[in-house]
């Protein structure tokens, strides 16, 4: 099968490039071995400022509308992040005196949304915050099985019964400025987050859950349907297995679903992402990119992969593949000319011109579909 | 201390982080709240019953098998065979009556073919529907598979002469509903393949892939058909022939699911076994045939993916196929279980969960409005054709009506 170009993993990065490629008239294919990271994201893309006006407008032809405002977020574990793009779902805050009096609601029996570490970073700022909680009949078929009380399912319920929670909060409201919700709310539409927004007698701001997230699960399926509607082609839960290079060119890949049937392209894009979607697997003696075998930038001091001190940064967090100025991998000392690595597979390797986090996704997304759309092979 | 390089575990359970994207994906959990979830019922559940038996949990049944888990799971767990491998190994409950009945889609087919026009007028009637919905649970909602008065394998064994005429040959694995309820679609793979100058073979003797088998809880006779049909088809493939399928289900069961659940060695045979929608898109890919198309034909279609061929990764040769055809406009579905999985939907237990699954995509298909659905599995076109006001179509249907001749 022919296409312009095939990228594979459908993450931030692959999507970005897809779309982006796809808008400019190009056959495109994604095969993704799985779902990614954006099913942990946090609302914010992180250093994604160069890039914010460009990406913004790509998302909202998605409809993942975006907050680019500078400011802070305030996180799940109650800290403060500067933040300069997020999605609309992150309220942002000027300063840290978000308000003078917080009402924090949260969902009897929901235990991966932290009020009291919020309240605690709230009242040391002098902010007093009042949790309650708020209890649904429609919401105690959650409660018969552990794994039920999670942000997706809650949010399913919400989709339907958010005018529910809405009449217990007016009446849990007393003069409070903010209420604080946990981010359970529009799985499909986002929609629903201005409703309640409009319906509620204080200003609202929602904070993060621990994952899954409800606000990245909405923008992947938003950006794989957006992809798929311009003509590309999203090969879901399949598996790049190998890749015919030669002489720097890579021809064709194959996949553990397609397998004698391979995949031709003139552009090939790699965004497997880090160790979290195995774009990068260590094992105790070597950090290594397992499908083509890429060259690394990394130390080989085995001692020197960590830190000790668990929340300090972690050197490991810097490896990743090499990489030259456009952005081709190397194979064996050598560049490969047709094919660009994008995303976290590049850990911090190019911090100084594309940043990290998402926004190294989106930033090398941007300059790979723009070297292809160059044409320069 | 020596750290442990790989970890290697039965269906890949180890690789589990925990992350629960599976059960996100589900579709089971949002409308079903005594399943416990694919997270739950497979790699967590799996640790405890690897304790103790004890800690089996019977609403693992409410698992429709659809590998949308798996699909889904970024750490390659292969979280539905965990679950069904659980069923198998620790499933107590006898299978009743009506899972019987529903699950031995072979036999339902030779009991009930020869008096399809009686079995088809009193399982449509409302009477009748009351009946097997007080005594055997099956949901009266259900519109009952129609059974055809002749068998394809009657049909086709008619004209082996003719079909030897051709110099290439292939064999068809044309499973129970093809050849008791749908007999049109053998009927429309023929002519496919004729026109391509293929000349079509039946297999000697195959029996049910055995996928409802497995769902019901009767593993071992899904074994003797899998040992069975793995010997059946192993004749055709020392003969030289590939052997294509036209349903999505039985090509997932007899490729991944014998070795997988059953433990059956399809190793010789795996690779031969093909989707007839793959094997078409090959030949007219690399040129070594053509098809001549209809000048006036217009359709617009929208396509579903069934589960399984989502899972096979397969799909992709259904809509290139479609998108070939001169005529044809084109809207991909997004993807979405139809709910019914198999026999899952019939049960009366199961009925509304079913529904509630599906609803997304019958909307979906409502707002497009097409002239009719294209999908290649023949328990989504019942599905489909109940809940919502549109044909479905096999894309080799569609194929052969687009033929010229
Ligand atoms: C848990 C977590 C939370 C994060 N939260 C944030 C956040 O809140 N804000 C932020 O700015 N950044 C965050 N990041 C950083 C994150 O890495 C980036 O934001 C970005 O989402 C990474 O996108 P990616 O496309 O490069 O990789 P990924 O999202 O990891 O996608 C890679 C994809 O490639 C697939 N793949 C791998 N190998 C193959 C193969 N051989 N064949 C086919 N497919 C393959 C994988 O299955 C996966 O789907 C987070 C990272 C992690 C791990
Ligand atoms: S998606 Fe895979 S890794 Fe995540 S919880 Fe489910 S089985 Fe485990
Ligand atoms: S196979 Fe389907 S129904 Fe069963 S756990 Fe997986 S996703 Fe849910
Ligand atoms: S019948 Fe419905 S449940 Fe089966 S595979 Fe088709 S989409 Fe899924």
């Amino acid at each position: 099968m022919r296409f312009d170009t095939v990228i594979i993993g459908g993450g931030l990065a692959g999507l970005t490039a897809g779309i982006s490629l796809q808008e400019a008239g190009r056959k495109v294919a994604i095969v993704s071995a799985g779902q990614n990271a954006m099913h942990f994201f946090s609302g914010n893309f992180e250093d994604a400022g160069p890039v914010r006006d460009r990406v913004a407008a790509l998302f909202a032809a998605a409809g993942v509308r975006t907050n680019a405002t500078d400011g802070l977020q305030l996180m799940a574990m109650g800290k403060f992040k500067n933040v300069s793009l997020t999605l609309e779902d992150v309220t942002v805050f000027p300063d840290e005196h978000i308000a003078e009096k917080v009402l924090l609601v949260n969902f009897a029996g929901y235990h991966d949304f932290f009020g009291t570490f919020i309240a605690e970073t709230l009242e040391n700022l002098g902010i007093s915050c009042r949790i309650r909680f708020v209890r649904l009949a429609e919401m105690e078929s959650l409660r018969t099985s552990p794994s039920e009380m999670r942000s997706v399912n809650i949010a399913r319920m919400m989709d339907e019964y958010w005018e529910k929670v809405v009449t217990d909060i007016r009446v849990l409201h007393k003069d409070e400025d903010l209420i604080l919700l946990p981010q359970v709310f529009g799985l499909k539409d986002a929609a629903v987050l201005d409703k309640i927004r409009k319906a509620l007698p204080a200003r609202v701001a929602f904070v993060g859950t621990m994952p899954p997230s409800v606000p990245g699960i909405r923008t992947q399926m938003l950006l794989k349907h957006r992809f798929e509607v311009l003509g590309g082609t999203f090969l879901m839960g399949d598996e790049v297995t190998s890749a015919a290079l030669h002489e720097g060119i890579i021809s064709s890949i194959t996949t553990r679903n397609l397998d004698t049937v391979r995949l031709f392209a003139d552009h090939f894009i790699i965004a497997t992402g880090g160790f979290f979607s195995k774009g990068l697997v260590s094992t105790p003696t070597q950090v290594y990119e397992p499908l083509i075998g890429l060259d690394m930038d990394y130390s080989e001091d085995r001692n020197a992969w960590y830190n000790e001190e668990f929340f300090e940064s972690q050197p490991y967090m810097n490896f990743g593949v090499k990489t030259d100025a456009e952005l081709h991998p190397f194979k064996d000392g050598e560049p490969i000319r047709n094919m660009y690595a994008i995303g976290s597979i590049l850990g911090n390797t190019r911090k100084e011109d594309f940043g990290t986090a998402a926004g190294l996704a989106i930033r090398t997304a941007f300059a790979a579909a723009d070297a292809i759309k160059g044409g320069n092979v | 201390m020596k750290p442990q390089e790989h970890t290697a575990s039965a269906h890949n359970f180890e690789e589990c982080m925990k992350c629960t994207i599976c059960t996100a994906y589900c579709p089971v959990v949002p409308v079903n709240p005594r399943y416990p979830g694919p997270k739950q019922a497979g790699p967590d559940g799996e640790r405890l019953r690897l304790k103790d038996p004890y800690f089996f949990n019977q609403a693992l049944k409410y698992c429709l098998n659809c590998k949308r888990c798996e699909v889904v799971c970024p750490s390659g767990v292969n979280v539905a065979d965990i679950i069904q491998s659980a069923r198998i190994k620790y499933g107590k409950e006898q299978p009743k009556l009506r899972d019987w009945m529903l699950a031995n889609t072979d036999f339902m087919g030779h009991l009930a073919r020869p008096f399809a026009p009686i079995v088809n007028g009193v399982t449509g009637l409302g009477v009748t529907k009351t009946v097997l919905d007080a005594t055997l649970a099956i949901d009266k909602h259900r519109t009952f598979p129609k059974y055809s008065y002749k068998s394809f394998e009657g049909w086709l064994k008619r004209r082996s002469k003719e079909q030897a005429k051709f110099e290439k040959q292939v064999a068809y694995y044309h499973g129970c509903y093809v050849n008791y309820n749908n007999p049109q679609l053998g009927r429309d793979f023929v002519k496919v393949m004729n026109a391509l100058g293929y000349g079509v073979q039946l297999l000697d003797h195959e029996k049910c892939c055995g996928v409802a088998l497995i769902a019901n809880g009767m593993s071992q006779k899904a074994t003797k058909n899998a040992v069975h049909n793995v010997k059946a088809l192993q004749k055709a493939v020392d003969a030289g022939l590939k052997v294509l399928t036209t349903s999505s289900t039985c090509t997932m069961t007899i490729r991944e699911e014998y070795p997988g659940l059953l433990q059956v060695d399809n190793s010789g045979v795996r690779d031969s076994i093909l989707l007839a929608t793959r094997f078409i898109w090959q030949l007219l890919e690399s040129g070594q045939a053509q098809l001549k198309f209809k000048k006036d034909y217009h359709a617009r279609i929208a396509y579903h993916i069934p589960c399984h061929l989502e899972k096979l990764g397969w799909g992709i040769f259904s809509t290139e196929l479609l998108k070939m055809i001169p005529g044809v406009e084109f809207t991909l579905l997004d993807s979405n279980c139809c709910g019914i999985s198999g026999t899952y939907g019939f049960k009366k237990e199961n009925y509304e969960a079913s529904q509630a699954i599906g609803k997304p995509l019958f909307d979906q298909i409502k707002s497009v409005n097409p002239d009719f659905v294209a999908c290649d599995c023949e328990t989504c076109k019942w599905q489909l054709e109940m809940s919502t006001d549109y044909a479905v179509k096999h894309p080799i249907t569609i194929l052969a009506e687009a033929l010229e001749y």
